[in-house]
């Protein structure tokens, strides 16, 4: 099998590659590029563990091959990261123990400042419904639905 | 799991696309969002030999009013239907339908053309072309072909697509005065498959219903625009009519046996959204337990 | 054992100044976690490292009689394929029997498959290739001879005379039967006014971690040393069995445990694939990873719960319950698992069973038979749910039979908060639990009378929510009644050691591990709040067998308990030998000096006399500046096991507050609470998610888990969209709130609190369902409470 040339932006660095066009999204970055943070749950789509941000939206990098992220931008959780975009997330996060096994904990992530970028200020419903996609097997759920709560309460100026 | 090996081609055109199908017919696979084609790919379910990526071909996104119609693009995502205010004017069926349809992440990649070419007997979108009483637009080597949304869905996975044609855009008829929508489908967590949906549309004049059409989905091995609407049209919704309307569609329907769900308990799901959808669309909380104890 | 006083102030350790124990305090490390930079076996990449992928069968039973690799051999990527006769030259078999679960019974397991598979999904040979893909692609083209074998696919027939004898060395497909009889349970049904039995039936479960179960396995011919990846529960227990069996000393196994995706009680076992993929390291003399799919974790993870209990209750028209009985049924696979066995879940029912209540009359049959199953063990919480729920079931209807509240038939048969120490009729030895004060905080929090109030009033517009309460009693810090006793290496002690680096700054090297749960945290606030020194200056090295001192590992809810009491005794003797070194160095003594806040002050006016890094350089690079004779000591280890108790009980009580749509079946989870008493609580938010965490997994057992097999032996339902997992959309919020009684055991007096949740959630949901409808008299003992089967109970289809 002939492998690809793809062209693409991750995480703001142009990265230029030669894949098999069998390759998945989650696979190229965790194996070609190293970026481990992107996690494979179930390779069905179902779990959430591998959301990504492709031109700015969120995906589910497992069901995406890399040949169809040619010319798009890829914003992994190490991205999102290193910009500080979530850092206010992540600190509600740790302080409410948001995460325990920290697996699903990307793509929950990812799912939560897609969700707040979209709806600043979202009721309990509306957070659980936006993170309905994410499996967590370890928190139960209420503990990042109250640091996403928490995280929209500051970012509109009000008291946690 | 990962999918087997196969070789990939991007179109550039339709023209392009329709070219590749046409030379490799059923040995390769139209890839448009991939919501439903991978994961069948990466469990091994499927292995086309060909994939043939439609997902640059622009010409093939867009919501546009044309007349009295509604034109929307079989590239057209989820997410763009879920935004459109074309879609919130004319068919705001389509527009709940979608929003039960699985999670955001899928609903930015997955496509309306994909859904409906997929025909996932329990998925919601083929319930609402027949509900809207739409057309597929199909382009093959025949050329352009129309296809009632009746006569488009014939099985699991089964439709009228030839593996050598394209889905290409779907024309709705724009919403008439006095129209009313009803949508819901009891789905164990959200954005699951549904046990039993509906996808009604309806004109609704001093009370009664003046047109009805209802798709039922996940009912058997295709959607359904039941015959029971009929039954309801034009004539006074009495809970005894309700009553008979409801025996009826337990006629109509012939449901599958799996793990959700028997026949019967489809069956009695299906007469539990008939009710609920009749009196919400007539106002009439008095229908809301139509069926007998 | 009482507390003892560190210092003149007369305070214990618990009260030292800056304690952080008791206190919220956030988990150290999370931002590795929170950016994706943490460490999973799966990201794990060694040079020359090879894939595996196991070729599985697809029968239930079945002969092998050849497997055919010439097509597959000329494979890009292929490196080997390797038979289970193959492996058994590397690799011996094992049984997974215990000798104190007498007449417990199990036939020899291999690595890989050999001559026989005995469940759809075993193992029956390795694809090793350059990636997954290409050992997939291999693996198609191999192809098996199989001889299919009649499958024993229904426990409830597997013991009949004419099913098949899965292993005829074995006899019968009979692993374990255990019969308990206390009291006298005859007269006690005779005596009582009403007599209540159900049939409880319990859907299959598996754990569904995130992460699936992973390896890396890297045999270094070189060194003759073993390093295994992997995200155990128990790394000594790995390393001992890997050494046993692979042929080599414990010495040249070194097990290492980074971040783990979740266990809950799956990655505690040892699994065919796993062993498998040590030894073919082994054989091909390279590192090798396996990396378990959704689709083999669910074949091949452990599942657990496969139960059904027929259950007796007997009552007195006053509330008295007289009597509990129970014969219970479960369907293991073909092998008890290794080393723990498939007999504990079985053994812990016949144990926990009426384990609340004060009633001495309690008979029990508990039978595990083979099925050509996946094979079941341990999971989260074992057996306690199975239990809970026949008891709090049987308990709900001896209630409704005598007309009597829920809240109140409890009321007066839990066993007095004073009447400790005390025995089950089961041979359960209490300590101390707490059932009427939790019961009260519950009944308090939950508002109890105004949900009845609320319950009546949208009974009346056709609205159907019910209330439904489970006690329970839970299982923590295990001493080697276990497992030990049976003859398992496994350690039900654990050790920690604790030195002061040369900047003053604490490492503490723990044998617990850590899977999200917070034993990295809690090992810090304990060491911190006893050594005096702030949280961010200690750091905690866990999950490595070459690094930690020799210990059991995080199971069980023994990791605070335990491993918490060793952080404590090992910090309270470096804290004494630092005091010791102070002392010497400025010319005092240990009794008059303390240290707060990274320095050493006076305890009488805590002024800083000298602070922890002076001291550290003192000690370790100024020594000629010492008095004479000192031998400063800055590490201290301890080990902690407890004595006196087999187990440290802890007690608890949920309630669930739901709705039912009588037209549909579907159920909404409204609220639920737990009041829960795990002794000395260390830091409280971590506490409560795992209560949180723990009950929503028994939520998902309630209404949606169920591992779904049909008559020839086939899992119907492998993968996330048909095995149904609780997601955010569909869960309640969840109040906790707790009672302290504290075990005497440890200074700590920590118990466990990691498998409450889990243990008494179903019970109170199938309790709730049950109550709302109630005015229908329909009574539902099976889970999963799907809409098919409230609308079958209500007579609706």
């Amino acid at each position: 099998m002939t492998p690809v040339a793809i062209s693409l932006e991750v995480n703001g660095e142009r990265v230029e590659a030669q894949v098999l066009p069998r390759l998945n999204l989650a696979d190229f970055l965790r194996e070609h590029l190293k970026l481990t943070g992107t996690h494979v749950g179930c390779e069905h789509g179902v779990c959430g563990a591998c959301t990504v941000r492709v031109n700015g939206e969120i995906v589910r990098s497992c069901l995406i091959l890399a040949v169809q992220a040619q010319e798009k931008s890829v914003e992994t959780i190490e991205g999102l990261s290193d910009s500080g975009e979530i850092s206010d997330l992540q600190g509600a996060f740790r302080d409410r123990n948001a995460l325990q096994c920290g697996f699903c904990t990307p793509g929950m992530l990812m799912a939560a400042q897609d969700l707040l970028k979209q709806t600043p200020e979202p009721d309990r419903e509306q957070i659980r419904e936006h993170l309905s996609g994410n499996y967590c097997r370890c928190t139960g759920y209420q503990a990042i639905i109250d640091a996403v709560a928490t995280t929209a309460r500051l970012r509109a100026g009000r008291a946690p | 799991m990962k999918a087997s090996a196969f070789a990939y081609a991007r179109p550039t055109s339709v023209i392009n696309a329709l070219e590749l199908l046409a030379a490799y017919g059923d040995r390769a696979k139209v890839l448009s969002g991939g919501q439903s084609l991978m994961p069948a790919m990466n469990l091994r379910l499927i292995s086309p030999e060909f994939i043939v990526d439609i997902g640059e071909l622009t010409e093939l996104r867009g919501i546009v009013v044309k007349g009295d119609v509604l034109i929307i693009g079989a590239l057209t995502r989820h997410v763009d239907i879920l935004k459109s205010l074309e879609i919130a004017t004319h068919a705001p069926l389509l527009r709940d339908a979608t929003s039960h349809v699985a999670h955001p992440a899928i609903r930015n990649r997955g496509t309306l053309g994909g859904s409906l070419a997929h025909a996932d007997p329990a998925s919601e979108l083929p319930a609402c072309m027949l509900a809207l009483g739409a057309t597929i637009i199909v382009f093959g080597p025949g050329g352009e072909r129309r296809i009632r949304a009746e006569e488009f869905f014939t099985g699991i996975y089964e439709t009228a697509l030839s593996p050598q044609e394209l889905l290409v855009a779907v024309e709705l008829p724009l919403a008439r005065k006095n129209s009313a929508h009803f949508f819901h489908e009891f789905a164990r967590r959200h954005g699951d498959y549904a046990i039993v949906g509906l996808a009604a549309q309806s004109i609704v004049v001093a009370g009664q219903f003046a047109d009805l059409r209802l798709g039922f989905f996940a009912v058997g091995d295709r959607p359904l625009l039941t015959g029971v609407a009929g039954k309801l049209v034009n004539v006074p919704v009495t809970p005894e009519a309700l009553a008979k309307a409801s025996a009826v569609l337990g006629e109509e329907l012939h449901p599958q046996e799996d793990q959700q769900a028997t026949p019967a308990m489809r069956r009695h799901l299906a007469k539990v959204l008939l009710s609920r959808c009749v009196s919400t669309l007539l106002f009439r909380p008095d229908l809301q337990s139509g069926i007998p104890a | 054992m009482t507390r003892t006083p560190e210092n003149s102030n007369g305070l214990s350790v618990l009260d030292r100044p800056n304690s952080y124990i008791g206190k919220t305090v956030p988990r150290p490390n999370l931002d590795r976690l929170m950016q994706g930079r943490g460490l999973y076996v799966s990201d794990i990449e060694l040079p020359r490292m090879a894939h595996v992928v196991f070729l599985r069968s697809p029968h239930a039973h079945a002969r092998i009689n050849g497997i055919d690799v010439s097509a597959a051999k000329r494979m890009s990527g292929v490196i080997a394929f390797v038979t289970g006769q193959e492996l058994a030259a590397v690799i011996t078999p094992w049984v997974g029997v215990l000798s104190h679960l007498k007449g417990l019974k199990s036939a020899p397991q291999s690595a890989i498959a050999i001559d026989r598979v005995c469940w759809q999904g075993e193992a029956v040979a390795a694809v090793v290739a350059t990636s997954r893909a290409a050992a997939e692609d291999a693996a198609e083209h191999v192809s098996v001879a199989y001889e299919e074998l009649d499958a024993v696919t229904d426990m409830r027939t597997a013991l009949d005379p004419a099913t098949s004898v899965i292993h005829p060395l074995l006899g019968d497909n009979l692993a374990f039967e255990r019969n308990h009889d206390a009291g006298a349970v005859d007269d006690a049904f005779a005596a009582s006014d009403e007599v209540v039995e159900a049939e409880f039936i319990f859907g299959r479960h598996t754990g569904v971690t995130l992460e699936p179960r992973s390896v890396v396995a890297d045999w270094n011919a070189a060194e003759a040393r073993l390093t295994i990846y992997q995200g155990t529960q128990a790394p000594h227990m790995v390393q001992n069995i890997a050494a046993l069996h692979l042929g080599l000393q414990e010495s040249q196994v070194r097990v290492v445990c980074k971040d783990v995706g979740g266990s809950f009680g799956i990655k505690v076992h040892i699994y065919a694939d796993e062993m498998a993929t040590y030894a073919l390291s082994k054989l091909l003399r390279r590192p090798v990873k396996f990396v378990a799919d959704r689709v083999e974790s669910f074949n091949t993870d452990i599942h657990a719960r496969d139960h059904r209990c027929k259950g007796k209750i007997g009552v007195k028209r006053d509330g008295t319950i007289t009597a509990f009985e129970i014969d219970d049924l479960t369907g293991i696979g073909p092998y008890s698992m290794y080393p723990r066995t498939s007999a504990i879940e079985a053994n812990q029912v016949v144990n926990l069973v009426g384990g609340p209540y004060m009633t001495l009359n309690y008979r029990a049959r508990a039978r595990v038979v083979f099925q050509n199953k996946n094979v079941m063990c341990q999971y989260r919480a074992v057996g306690h749910p199975i239990a809970c729920s026949v008891t709090e079931g049987l308990v709900d209807l001896a209630a409704m039979k005598i007309a009597m509240d829920p809240v109140e038939i409890r009321r007066r048969n839990l066993i007095a908060d004073d009447a400790y120490p005390c025995a089950s009729p089961s041979g359960l030895r209490f300590e101390q639990l707490s059932h009427h004060a939790a019961l009260a905080k519950l009944i308090k929090m939950m508002d109890y009378d105004a949900l009845r109030a609320e319950q009546t009033a949208l009974r009346a517009r056709n609205i159907h929510r019910g209330i439904g309460i489970a006690s329970f009693i839970e299982v923590t810090n295990p001493s080697a009644a276990f497992y030990g006793v049976g003859g398992a290496k496994i350690s039900s002690q654990d050790g920690v050691a604790v030195r002061l680096d040369a900047q003053g700054a604490v490492i503490c090297q723990t044998s617990i591990t850590e899977q999200g749960q917070g034993s990295e945290s809690l090992t810090a606030q304990i060491v911190g709040s006893v050594l005096g020194v702030s949280m961010d200056r200690v750091r905690v090295i866990l999950g490595d067998t070459d690094n930690t001192p020799y210990g059991g590992g995080t199971w069980a809810s023994r990791g605070a308990g335990i491993g918490g009491e060793a952080a404590l005794q090992a910090a309270k003797v470096l804290r004494r030998n630092i005091l010791d070194v102070a002392a010497a160095i400025l010319q005092s003594t240990s009794g008059e000096l303390d240290i707060v806040d990274n320095s050493v002050v006076n305890a009488g006016d805590g002024a800083s006399r000298i602070e922890l890094n002076e001291l550290a350089r003192i000690v370790y690079f100024r020594p000629d500046t010492l008095p004479p004779g000192i031998q400063p000591e800055l590490m201290a280890t301890r080990h902690f096991v407890p004595r006196g108790y087999p187990f440290a009980f802890t007690n608890g009580v949920q309630a669930s507050w739901l709705e039912v749509d009588t037209d549909t079946g579907f159920v909404k989870l409204l609220k639920h609470w737990v009041v829960e008493d795990c002794g000395t609580i260390i830091n409280p938010q971590l506490v409560d998610e795992q209560i949180r965490g723990g009950v929503v997994q028994g939520l998902g057992a309630a209404l949606f888990e169920r591992c779904v097999y049909d008559e020839r032996g086939q899992l119907t339902n492998a993968n996330m969209a048909d095995y149904l997992v609780p997601m955010s959309g569909e869960m309640p919020d969840i109040d906790v709130g707790h009672v302290v009684s504290p075990t005497l055991e440890s200074e700590l007096g920590a118990k466990g609190a990691g498998e409450a949740g889990t243990a008494g959630a179903a019970a109170a949901v199938t309790n709730a369902v049950n109550d709302a409808l109630s005015p229908f008299g329909t009574i539902i003992t099976e889970i999963p409470l799907t809409p098919q089967i409230i609308l079958t109970a209500l007579g609706r289809i």
